[in-house]
């Protein structure tokens, strides 16, 4: 069964990342908060497509449902504060 | 027509076209409910809904179509706008709404 983690690494992997945090324990369905420099000048749609394509073929096959929110760096440090 | 065809032709005959699993009033996933609710929180009601569960060869060719490898999709005036997540986004910042009533 997929774990959490497991789709942390596959995300860290496949993409260069400030910070992930993934949750879901039903090996399935996951949610995902993914901060990256990558996302800076691209819509929600071409971010979450990198996400995807960092996924691959798990996309399609092992990963039922992935809800996620993308931030780029300086959005995310805007929040913390 | 193959499958890219036709989807271009759903989405481009039709002002808003979403891609689901199920139907609007029954829907097979939460993620396809979530993206029914929303529109109908815009006001919209005379969207066209295509349950992907009912027909493999879009199910599998509206992946390729946008890239985006999830199911449900919303098309608004052709283009791809997004999944619920975005939906979700876009309906809190009220940019959803614009763009469905623009």
């Amino acid at each position: 069964m997929l774990r959490a983690d497991e789709v942390r690494t596959y995300i860290m992997q496949g993409l260069p990342c400030d910070y992930v945090a993934v949750q879901g324990n039903d090996g399935q369905h996951f949610e995902a908060v993914i901060v990256s420099p990558q996302f800076v000048g691209r819509n929600k749609v071409q971010q979450h497509q990198l996400v995807y394509q960092a996924l691959g073929e798990r996309m399609r096959h092992e990963i039922h449902a992935l809800s996620m929110r993308t931030f780029t760096p300086e959005a995310w440090a805007s929040m913390e504060n | 027509m193959d499958v890219q065809e036709r989807i271009r032709t759903q989405v481009t005959q039709s002002p808003v076209v979403l891609y689901m699993k199920g139907s609007p009033k029954f829907p097979q996933c939460g993620f396809s409910g979530l993206a029914t609710q929303i529109l109908q929180a815009c006001g919209v009601t005379d969207y066209v809904a295509v349950d992907v569960l009912q027909d493999p060869e879009i199910r599998e060719g509206i992946k390729t179509y946008a890239n985006w490898p999830t199911i449900p999709q919303l098309y608004i005036k052709g283009e791809f706008v997004g999944g619920a997540d975005i939906m979700r986004e876009m309906y809190q910042s009220g940019e959803l709404q614009k763009l469905l009533n623009g």
